[in-house]
This record gives C-alpha cells, structure tokens and sequence, in this order.
C-alpha cells in the first residue's frame, strides 16, 4: 500500500519536473518561462519529497522534509518574484502577443521610477536608493549618487 | 522497497527535463532566461537526490536536497540583485 503510494508520489513529481523543463524550453519570454518552471518545479520537488517521507516513516527523515517542503514553498516565489522584477527592469522583452503589460507607460527606464498616477497629491518623486543609502561605504562611492543632470539627453 | 521500474522511469523523466533546462541554458537568450534554467536544474536536482534516497534506502542523502535548495535560492537572489544593480552583462 505504502509502496503504491510511494510510487504515485515519485511519478507525478517527476511528470511535473518534466513538465516545467518542457515550459521552460518551449515557452516564448521570460515571465512565461518562470511561471511554467516555478509553479510546476516547487510542486514536482515537494511531491517527491513527500514520497520520501512515505517511503522512510521515519521522525527524522519526515522532519527533514518537511523543512525541505516548507523552504521550497517559501523561497520558490520570492526568487521568482526577483528575477521577473530584475529582468524587466534591466528590458528584457516581451513575447509579441503579450496582451497585458501596466508598466509600460508608466516605468522610465532610464530614472527607474514607476507613476503612481498621485504625482499631484505626493509631491516630486524621491531618488531610488535601494535602500542602501544609510550604507557609508556606498555613500562615498560619487556613481552611486542619483544623477543630477543628463548631458547626453 | 520500491519497484526499480518506477524508479527508472522517474529517472528518465527527471534527466531529459534536465536536458530541456540545460537547452535553455545555453540558448539564453538572455541572462535572467539563463538564471531561471538554472534555478530549475537546481530543483530538478534535488529531486533526483530525492529519487536516489528512496531507491538506496540511506537518509543522509536528504541533507544534500536541504544544501540544493538553500543554493538555489540564494543564488537566484545574488542574480537579481546583480542585474538590478547594473552590473555588467555580456548575453
């Protein structure tokens, strides 16, 4: 019985896996591509985690992935979130049937500021500093200073 | 202990979905596209360290899963940091 399930656990995760790397070869872009690899990749390691779990019935081994299952869960989405974040910001582009992207007139890529559409209300927008401004190694650092004045334009 | 032929064919499953990734990988087009083949061949090799702790039977495998995804996820945060930054690129 253990076994059977032990076997479902291992085919589906690695079905999943597979599938995500099929997305991730086969897809257009690259938010489409993290969105096959992320969602079907945490899901194919949890599941065949799990199956470990089934196989062993074991107090350590199920506490270890249970860790395993909850750092995949926790981290899977924060990593997705920066790599999106980081590609469209540095202008990654988007696959030409893309029918939804809000940022696009609303994010300067050269100040890397992003309207809100309150701009009346908040006042002039402050410097994006990552929040790396209270650092006083980066303070001395002159290229780290938002640029006053663009010569070229 | 489990039938080897699941095991074989979950193997299967798992190295060619690590040949897919290593496509992308080398295709890129692109750094973030090459830095999310990576994070899925992180995870697809945590998987085939689970695989491998059932079908030898020996629970110290599982540490190196823990190790697998700690990396993964880490790195993927060194990258983007990386890129948002401005560091240089050479796609």
């Amino acid at each position: 019985m253990i076994e059977w399930i032990v076997s479902a656990c291992i085919l589906t995760g690695a079905a999943l896996m597979f599938l995500a790397a099929l997305g991730i070869f086969r897809l257009p872009d690259l938010p489409t591509r993290m969105h096959a690899s992320t969602k079907a990749g945490a899901l194919g390691t949890s599941l065949i985690m799990i199956g470990v779990a089934f196989a062993f019935m074991d107090v350590a081994v199920t506490a270890r992935v249970v860790a395993v299952v909850t750092f995949i869960m926790l981290t899977a989405p924060v990593a997705a979130h920066v790599i999106g974040r980081a590609g469209y910001f540095v202008g990654v582009p988007l696959w030409e049937g893309t029918v939804k992207d809000v940022l696009r007139d609303k994010y300067d890529p050269k100040t890397h500021h992003v309207e809100s559409g309150l701009e009346e209300v908040e006042g002039p927008p402050k410097p994006i500093t990552y929040g790396m401004a209270e650092c006083p190694v980066l303070q001395e650092r002159d290229e780290f200073e938002p640029k006053k004045s663009d010569p070229g334009g | 202990m489990i039938n080897p032929l699941i095991v074989n064919i979950a193997y299967l499953m798992l190295l060619s979905g690590l040949l897919f990734a290593f496509i992308r990988l080398t295709k890129g087009p692109t750094l973030p596209d090459r830095v999310v083949a990576l994070e899925l061949m992180a995870s697809i090799v945590a998987g085939t360290v689970g695989v491998h702790t059932i079908e030898t039977g020996v629970a110290s495998f599982l540490d190196i899963a823990i190790v697998l995804a700690l990396m993964a996820f880490l790195t993927a945060i060194g990258f983007g940091r990386f890129l948002e930054l401005g560091g240089p690129r050479d796609d």
